[in-house]
């Protein structure tokens, strides 16, 4: 196994695994981190596939503007909290 | 239940997609039209970032629609998000704008802000030579004029934001506008739509590949326009939310 | 304990964990946008999903041995150097700019559903745009498969009395 393979490997399991938190994570701002996560690991992964217009594209579009996209729409939502479990309407939005 | 037959679903399309794959060529496409391109590109357009001769001259219609579509999505978010009409019924309910940003964030921000415009503007410049282009500088620039906005929030005030939005459709619709002459006078001149038309000049410097830089230059102007009046619309606060 | 490291150093190459990946993110994307209920969610598995499949057609121009469809010299003989594929990467290229106006506009049409019923659950989103348009056609809303025929009824009952006082 050379160095890329295994490169890839970590790579991919930090994808995997922060996709799933996308879904999953009870906190909205922690959802939208683990999206810019995917982005930042997809610009490595097309700097590895010799992509390197594909690679830019996606670090300046995917992990930049579309997570600012994302948290502006948090703070228009209120879902802007830090602490774990909130809502933005009392009670009856369970954040998933 | 539900979820049940979501789950099969699930593992059914997965299983599909596995056998798709493994099916493939893996690491050996069958380069039928790309191998054509990289032996031809450097002779038809002289560009040295072939990806660039694929978007902009062998693809530039589709470059063409692309930017359409980005500007109905720029100005759907307009119609949907615009509280134009409520300022009209309700004159100057917005004269609070939001809280000062700190003293670090701005002074960062005038440091930092030509910086990423020269970043921006190189990308755009250079897109025929090295990665980058056009999409990347323009979103460059977005967010450099995006920055602005988020450091200094109270010195933005209505009418501020109504001549900037005034200023962006003016840059967007002449970038274009030149987009779409260049081709026409390729047409004129007795080439394809959108076909590079004049001289290669010397591979590998600034001034070559033809028409590519000019068109890049629109798209890099039009993407920026779009996104900055896009990222500005959506940040800016109703009247309703406030009172809530 | 080596057969087996032979064995991974074999089959498992950089093409394979990438492809792996790829169809990871497709199936996690559609599996969230199949089972959560809350439309910010709908929105980011969305953006989940397409990755993936911006990340399986530059897989598919992806050559052994390739490098970067990008000129540094000025060779003699073009064609002897091993290129990756440059039509899929224009293509993602694009793909990625509309995806990020298409998630702006998923936004702001979140946004506005936000600001009308004040809740991102599907569901209850669902149940007051019946009731909105049972409001505005003046009629009971229609039973769905979603909640038993019961509640319906009841709910109908309430509305039947509040229309009488």
């Amino acid at each position: 196994m050379d160095i890329s393979a295994l490169i890839a490997l970590i790579i991919v399991f930090i994808m995997l695994s922060s996709a799933l938190c996308v879904l999953f994570l009870p906190n909205m701002i922690a959802a939208v981190m683990a999206s810019s996560v995917i982005s930042l690991s997809l610009t490595i992964i097309f700097a590895l596939l010799k992509a390197p217009d594909v690679a830019m594209t996606e670090a300046a579009i995917g992990a930049g503007l579309g997570s600012l996209i994302l948290a502006i729409g948090l703070k228009r939502l209120n879902y802007f909290n830090i602490e774990s479990h909130q809502s933005n309407v009392s009670g009856t939005d369970p954040g998933q | 239940m539900s979820k049940f037959s979501t789950l099969i679903f699930i593992s059914g399309l997965s299983f599909l997609l596995i056998v798709i794959t493994a099916q493939l060529p893996i690491a050996h496409p069958p380069m039928l039209i790309g191998q054509y391109i990289i032996d031809h590109a450097v002779q038809d357009t002289g560009v040295t970032n072939i990806v660039t001769s694929v978007v902009l001259a062998y693809r530039g219609l589709d470059t063409l629609g692309e930017l359409a579509i980005l500007f109905t999505a720029a100005s759907g978010v307009g119609l949907l998000l615009s509280n134009k009409l409520n300022t009209k019924l309700q004159p100057s309910t917005k004269t609070v704008r939001l809280s000062n940003s700190n003293f670090i964030i701005e002074h960062a921000l005038n440091l930092l802000f030509p910086l990423l415009l020269v970043v921006g503007f190189y990308v755009i410049f250079h897109g025929h030579l090295t990665p980058g282009g056009g999409f990347q500088g323009g979103v460059i620039i977005a967010s450099a004029f995006f920055l602005n906005i988020l450091a200094k929030p109270y010195k933005s005030s209505d009418s501020e934001i109504e001549s900037t939005h005034n200023n962006l459709t003016i840059i967007e619709s002449l970038s274009g506008v030149t987009f779409i002459a260049i081709g026409l006078y390729a047409l004129i001149s007795g080439h394809d739509f959108l076909e590079p038309f004049l001289s290669h000049g010397q591979l590998g410097s600034l001034w070559s590949a033809g028409t590519l830089p000019f068109l890049y230059i629109a798209v890099g102007l039009k993407v920026g326009a779009e996104l900055s009046s896009l990222l500005i619309t959506l940040y800016d606060i109703d009247s309703e939310e406030l009172t809530d | 304990m080596t057969h087996f490291a032979n064995y991974l150093t074999t089959y498992l190459t950089t093409e394979i964990i990438l492809y792996t990946g790829a169809i990871g993110l497709l199936v996690i994307g559609l599996l969230g946008l199949l089972v959560l209920k809350n439309i910010f969610r709908l929105l980011l598995s969305l953006v989940i999903f397409e990755s993936g499949a911006n990340l399986f057609l530059v897989l598919s121009g992806f050559r052994a041995n390739g490098i970067a469809p990008i000129l540094t010299s000025t060779q003699e003989n073009m064609s002897q150097l091993v290129m990756n594929d440059p039509v899929p990467q224009a293509l993602v290229l694009t793909a990625i700019v509309i995806g990020v106006g298409i998630q702006a506009l998923a936004l702001s049409l979140i946004i506005k559903i936000y600001q009308r019923y004040r809740t991102l659950d599907m569901n209850e989103i669902h149940r007051k745009l019946e009731q909105d348009i049972a409001g505005i056609s003046q009629s009971t809303p229609l039973a769905s498969q979603e909640q038993p025929l019961y509640l319906y009824q009841k709910n109908s009952l309430v509305q039947n009395n509040e229309g009488e006082k």
